[in-house]
């Protein structure tokens, strides 16, 4: 049976790759290009205190600004900074995700995540963010990862659609995507879910539906190899009934 | 007459009452017709040929002149960002192919390289150039088929076979190298999934001389068309600020007259810089001016993949990589220059065996996004062209 995942030898080589790797990652992931260390001089120049932290990801900047400040953020990148181009508009939640299956019960079918709550590079302030990436069509790698925080008893950011028009379908899928509110959008209607729908997918405590009325294959329609012994140990679901 | 059933005899006639107003109505509406000049609303899909899928668009005509115009998208989405929160990464290569499926190759790289950026893995070097080498496959698979497609929507039948013809060609290469013409899924963390097969290189050389001939026929047999340049000049033109700000990308916004390739300006992810090639850019906007962009870089990349044999370096095409793979802590924004534009992965890791988030950033969905504001004032059957010389897969608009 072809099972990569759980072999004992394979431990001690992951680990020793893993120390190697570590070192160079780190110092890939804090430092900035000169191109976007000048950006984020020039946005803190123009912001000032609204800017609250920033980050490294891998040459890119991370920039986490005020939620009252995030209008001007996008009207600063565009004139100012020669940002003349929206990437896209997204969310993200930073609950931790719900455990699928029992740790140690052998499934491998869904990523365990960790159970503690970390906010990623610039940090965050509470469970959702909206971010966004603007980029130059004139310059060279001219980029930057915006943040913003949002307040989690009332779940609203500033829309960008004045500014960057492209901001329009971008905010519509976050808005039906997470239920956050862009102050502002013309139009907040849904884009791909039909218009009944209820719920916002995205966020971590929305279940994946298909996931569970029907477990992941592989566990639970395994049969004995020729030879093998068929125990309860090694297949308890197939005898349940 | 034989058959049926034999009249009643007359006098038994069955009456029927009819109301007079409502004859003379009839009378009238077919001599005093008055013309109705209000608008229409039309509804164009969500099965029509021109939308290579199922986008729908509402639009409201005054005669034959569009006044506004409202997409109507999410008819095959499949909510991929949701699940890639459910798999580990090996397996989020096989949902990333079918985003944009005409050039899935192209769509596992941003993803894989993501993945080994925040490991620390470096795929070695005769990866990245098969990388580089499928990847421009793809693209010109791509636009071959758009070269032929863009006939046929302003009524010429024969591109389209030339532009099938010759992609299937292209499609044999990449099913040589990856076992599968659509969906390779050929890309692994740390490098590639095998190496070339005997006698790939002779068979490539042969097929790019054949692209690159295509490519002549398609000059003369479609851009020199007078029928061709009066469907297509002056019409859908985009602005180069404009199109930048509503995300559009790729050959639609060089068609612009903006000089940026991620190949050349991006972060650096495939080894284009040890090429020699130059980025083709059309002043005009219009729909003339993506069809001719997309034609030039079709060479380009053929002439690329000709350079790219050549310099091929030995060597294995897989690094050493953790047989688990857990991928660390961090964030990483990768995007790439794909055949239909900016295509891009923030991939948010928690040190697990999968993603904590990932946000897909696919280049249709910007690129259509500035239909609203495209198609006012156009006439109907320069809809067709515009939605054709955008060029666009719904799996990609979707995802």
């Amino acid at each position: 049976m072809p099972d990569d995942d759980a072999t004992p030898e394979a431990e001690p080589e992951a680990a020793s790759a893993d120390g190697d790797a570590e070192a160079t990652v780190a110092s890939a992931a804090t430092t900035l290009d000169p191109e976007a260390t000048e950006l984020l001089a020039r946005l803190e120049a123009q912001l000032g205190d609204a800017v609250i932290e920033h980050g490294a990801a891998y040459g890119d900047v991370v920039v986490r600004v005020r939620p009252d400040a995030w209008l001007r953020t996008a009207r600063v990148c565009r004139d100012d900074l020669g940002c003349d181009y929206l990437s896209f508009v997204s969310a993200i939640d930073w609950m931790p995700a719900p455990l699928l299956v029992d740790e140690g019960s052998g499934d491998t079918s869904t990523p365990a995540q960790p159970r503690e709550t970390t906010y990623g590079t610039a940090g965050s302030d509470g469970r959702y963010q909206v971010f966004a990436i603007v980029e130059s069509t004139q310059g060279a790698r001219r980029r930057m990862v915006l943040k913003t925080d949002v307040d989690e008893q009332d779940l609203r950011a500033e829309s960008w659609v004045s500014v960057y028009p492209g901001a329009d379908w971008h905010e519509r899928e976050t808005w039906e995507m997470f239920g956050i509110e862009f102050d502002g959008h013309p139009a907040l209607r849904h884009l791909y879910l039909p218009f009944e729908f209820e719920g916002h997918p995205l966020r971590k405590d929305y279940p994946l539906l298909a996931r569970e009325v029907k477990p992941w294959p592989g566990l639970v329609d395994v049969e004995p190899m020729p030879g093998e012994d068929a125990g309860e140990e090694a297949t308890p679901a197939v005898e349940a009934p | 007459m034989t058959t049926g059933t034999e009249l009643p005899p007359p006098g038994q006639l069955p009456e029927v009452h009819v109301d007079p107003s409502m004859l003379r109505q009839l009378a009238e509406s077919q001599v005093n017709v008055e013309l109705d000049t209000g608008d229409m609303i039309l509804n164009l899909g969500p099965q029509h040929p021109a939308t290579h899928g199922t986008l729908r668009l509402v639009v409201r005509l005054d005669g034959e002149r569009v006044i506004a115009a409202d997409p109507v998208i999410g008819y095959m989405h499949r909510g991929y960002e949701k699940l890639t929160e459910f798999r580990t990464y090996p397996q989020i290569t096989t949902l990333i192919n079918r985003i944009d499926w005409l050039s899935s190759f192209a769509n596992e790289v941003p993803f894989i390289s993501g993945a080994e950026m925040l490991m620390g893995i470096e795929a070695p070097p005769r990866a990245q150039y098969i990388r580089t080498a499928l990847t421009e496959l793809s693209r010109i698979a791509t636009f071959l088929l758009f070269l032929g497609e863009m006939g046929l929507q302003v009524g010429a039948i024969t591109p389209a076979f030339y532009g099938f013809r010759d992609r299937e060609y292209v499609l044999n290469l990449i099913e040589g190298v990856t076992g599968g013409r659509f969906h390779p899924n050929f890309n692994r963390i740390g490098g590639l999934k095998d190496d070339l097969p005997w006698g790939w290189y002779s068979e490539c050389r042969s097929t790019m001389a054949k692209v690159l001939a295509s490519c002549d026929e398609f000059e003369n047999l479609v851009v020199g068309n007078p029928i061709f340049e009066q469907r297509t000049r002056s019409i859908g033109i985009i602005p180069a600020e404009l199109g930048a700000a509503y995300g559009v990308s790729g050959s639609n916004i060089r068609a612009s007259g903006v000089d940026w390739d991620l190949r050349r300006d991006g972060k650096p992810y495939l080894p284009y810089n040890e090429l020699d090639w130059k980025v083709w850019t059309h002043p005009d906007g219009d729909s003339f001016a993506r069809y001719w962009v997309r034609l030039q870089e079709t060479r380009e990349s053929a002439r690329m993949v000709l350079q790219l044999l050549q310099q091929m370096p030995a060597g294995p095409v897989m690094a050493k990589v953790p047989r688990i793979i857990k991928v660390p802590e961090g964030e990483v924004w990768v995007n790439t220059e794909n055949p239909l534009g900016e295509m891009g992965y923030y991939i948010v890791s928690k040190g697990a065996t999968g993603p904590f988030r990932v946000k897909i950033r696919s280049a249709s969905f910007s690129n259509v996004s500035i239909l609203p504001w495209m198609l006012r004032g156009v006439y109907v059957p320069d809809i067709i062209t515009i939605l054709a010389s955008l060029y666009f897969i719904l799996g990609d608009i979707d995802r």
